[in-house]
């Protein structure tokens, strides 16, 4: 960011742009505008700079920012890709709110709204025992995954040892692996261990197969933490563990919480392994449970009803999403992207 | 990605070693990275390692006395099966389609999202729904509205079709489902390089007369060019390890099974350890060979990736 400063003198339109940009009457040239929006570079800027970002800001949401046809583009762009998100969405919600006589009229806005089938869900014992199932499988499943993660990306953040990029590279192999490859096995296995249909059976499949991600997303995360705090803290008098709790884990906790929810994410939404592993109101998980739910009758169609589970277990997850977009934006980028 | 840059972990490790010792901090390293690593040769190891056994058996679940060694005889009934090279077909077109389509849409949602300021937060977030929507869930979605009965796109389209009931308009839906799903993903991914292209280097090209699409292919795309490659490595693995939309969408009826659907049919289904051991078994060849294609092929470098 430093380096924009003297930049803005250099460049040929620079002489008519300093000024401006601390006035927000005048609109500031669009490619100064754009580079301030691109999140990254606030780092160790001056306020100067914060300043000027602002000023661009509050500019830029309403004046002639950008030309009149290429704004339009660019808003109509938006408004299209958010539409396109949702629609599935918007569609899944439509049905579920149907009555059941309505759900051959294929319309996407339905005519009148009951809550029949989340009632129906409800009262039967499949649904909640899977929403039960999938909540704890995916909870305990996370937890696991977060703990052995952390100690590990400890050790290879902070300390020099052999095999610290086996590890990694171990780690990478697994994330690229296909569980179908090791489905037959397990499923063998957990039926004499006695694992078959229980929730141990699934927790560990999901602990495993998301470890790569969250030692990957923690240790980009503890990379980044300035341990000698801890040290300093210690100099200034704090025990052992008071630095640990005041200095390190409100330092790592950003960290931690982002692996959390993508952990979570995957074993909530995992199908193969609940299919394969689990046969009973037991230990079957949502995805598997609307997969092969066929309805209380066989002569109503299930089409409602798995609307409305869809939906149920699709609204907590995607409130946690919107709550913690940023993090889990930063997450799915340190986790994925290393070059 | 800007995360693993910045100074190697040497410089945290050092205070914390010159304490231990190598010998005891080389202990203790490998006592805390013990549980993860036990965990993961536990579940995919070992298993891959036993279905590598197992494939040399003939050995049905329905018949479990009957388990006798045919050494390679399960490969070979595999690779003659019209189904396995049926389903390599299938998850070809099926990879080759969604990726490519992923590609072209995530780059574009990338640069839109890289560009706008209109709505920028809301942008951001409904791009994430997708991904956090549970892939039966979205599959089933797209199955209802494609159906004839309830759904909603035959009369939006003004057509009549039973897009599930024929092999290529059901290969479009699965396409279409996978592409929404995981394309904010790759945006994602593509973003963050996206947001590495220096400004200087931009400008530059246009002092020099570089109109906007040779500025895109000749200096964002290069510069991108790592970011791109993870992104189409995890995506083509992805792609080709599907099960879950087409099993919901399909089953693999009208010729649509994949690889993985052939795997679970045989294992869970039929119930054929044997053989379905076999199915695994090759599958696990075929991801390694993309993954090793994108390694050396394309000289990703992936493995010193912890610390780039």
């Amino acid at each position: 960011m430093s380096r924009d400063v003297p930049r803005l003198a250099q460049n040929h339109e620079g002489a008519q742009r300093l000024p401006v940009a601390s006035n927000s009457k005048f609109k500031p040239q669009r490619r100064r505008g754009r580079k301030e929006h691109t999140e990254k570079r606030t780092k160790p800027l001056s306020c100067l700079c914060v300043l000027c970002a602002s000023a661009v800001n509050r500019a830029s949401t309403k004046g002639p920012f950008e030309s009149g046809w290429d704004r339009l583009f660019w808003r109509l762009g938006s408004l299209l890709i958010i539409a396109y998100a949702l629609l599935p969405l918007a569609w899944i919600l439509s049905l579920s709110l149907k009555p059941a006589a309505d759900l051959g009229d294929r319309r996407f806005i339905p005519a009148r709204i009951s809550l029949e089938h989340y009632r129906a869900i409800f009262s039967d014992a499949q649904f909640p025992a899977a929403l039960w199932n999938s909540i704890g499988i995916a909870a305990i499943a996370t937890l696991l995954s977060v703990l052995l993660a952390m100690l590990a990306a400890y050790a290879i953040v902070r300390l020099r040892f052999r095999g610290r990029e086996l590890i990694l590279g171990a780690a990478l192999a697994i994330a690229m692996f296909p569980p179908i490859a090791v489905i037959g096995p397990i499923f063998e296995l957990w039926r004499h261990l006695g694992l078959y249909d229980t929730w141990l059976g699934l927790i560990l499949p999901y602990m495993t197969f998301t470890l790569p991600l969250a030692i990957w997303i923690l240790a980009a995360f503890f990379r980044e933490i300035p341990w000698d705090l801890e040290q300093a803290a210690r100099v200034d008098g704090a025990t052992p563990l008071q630095a640990f709790r005041h200095v390190i884990v409100p330092l790592a906790a950003p960290g931690v919480v982002t692996a959390a929810i993508l952990v979570f994410i995957f074993a909530w939404n995992d199908f193969l392994f609940a299919a394969a592993l689990t046969s009973t109101n037991d230990a079957r998980t949502v995805p598997a449970a609307i997969a092969f739910f066929t309805g209380s009758s066989r002569f109503e169609l299930p089409t409602g009803a798995i609307a409305a589970a869809s939906v149920v277990v699709t609204l907590p997850v995607t409130l946690l999403v919107l709550i913690f977009q940023e993090r889990i934006v930063a997450g799915l980028t340190a986790g994925a992207v290393k070059g | 990605m800007s995360k693993a840059t910045g100074p190697p972990d040497r410089r945290a490790g050092t205070n914390l070693g010159t304490h231990l010792g190598t010998r005891a901090e080389e202990r203790l390293a490998w006592l805390l990275c013990m549980p993860a690593v036990l965990a993961m040769l536990l579940v995919t190891a070992y298993p891959i390692l036993y279905a590598l056994w197992l494939s040399l058996f003939r050995y049905d679940l329905r018949f479990p006395d009957e388990r006798v060694f045919v050494g390679l005889a399960n490969y070979a009934s595999v690779l003659t099966s019209e189904v396995w090279w049926q389903a390599v077909l299938n998850t070809l077109i099926i990879t080759v389609g969604s990726v490519s389509l992923e590609l072209i849409l995530g780059m574009l949602l990338a640069l839109v999202m890289h560009r706008v300021l209109f709505l920028r937060r809301t942008l951001r977030a409904s791009v994430l729904i997708p991904y956090a929507i549970i892939t039966v869930v979205a599959a089933l979605a797209w199955k209802f509205a494609f159906d004839p009965v309830t759904g909603f796109v035959n009369p939006w389209l003004g057509l009549d079709r039973a897009w599930l009931g024929e092999r290529w308009s059901a290969f479009l839906v699965i396409i279409l489902t996978e592409v929404w799903k995981t394309t904010p993903f790759m945006a994602l991914l593509l973003l963050a390089g996206l947001t590495l292209v220096p400004k200087d280097l931009l400008d530059a090209a246009r002092v020099d007369g570089a109109n906007a699409w040779q500025r895109f292919f000749r200096v964002t795309l290069p510069v991108m060019r790592p970011a791109l490659l993870v992104a189409l490595l995890f995506r083509t693995l992805d792609a080709v390890r599907i099960f879950d939309t087409v099993f919901v969408q399909t089953r693999g009826a009208q010729d649509t099974e994949t690889l993985s659907i052939v795997g679970y049919h045989t294992l869970v289904t039929r119930l054929n350890l044997g053989l379905g051991s076999a199915v695994s078994v090759l599958i696990f060849l075929v991801v390694l060979a993309i993954a090793i294609l994108f390694v050396r092929g394309f000289g990703l470098r992936l493995s010193r990736g912890g610390q780039t």
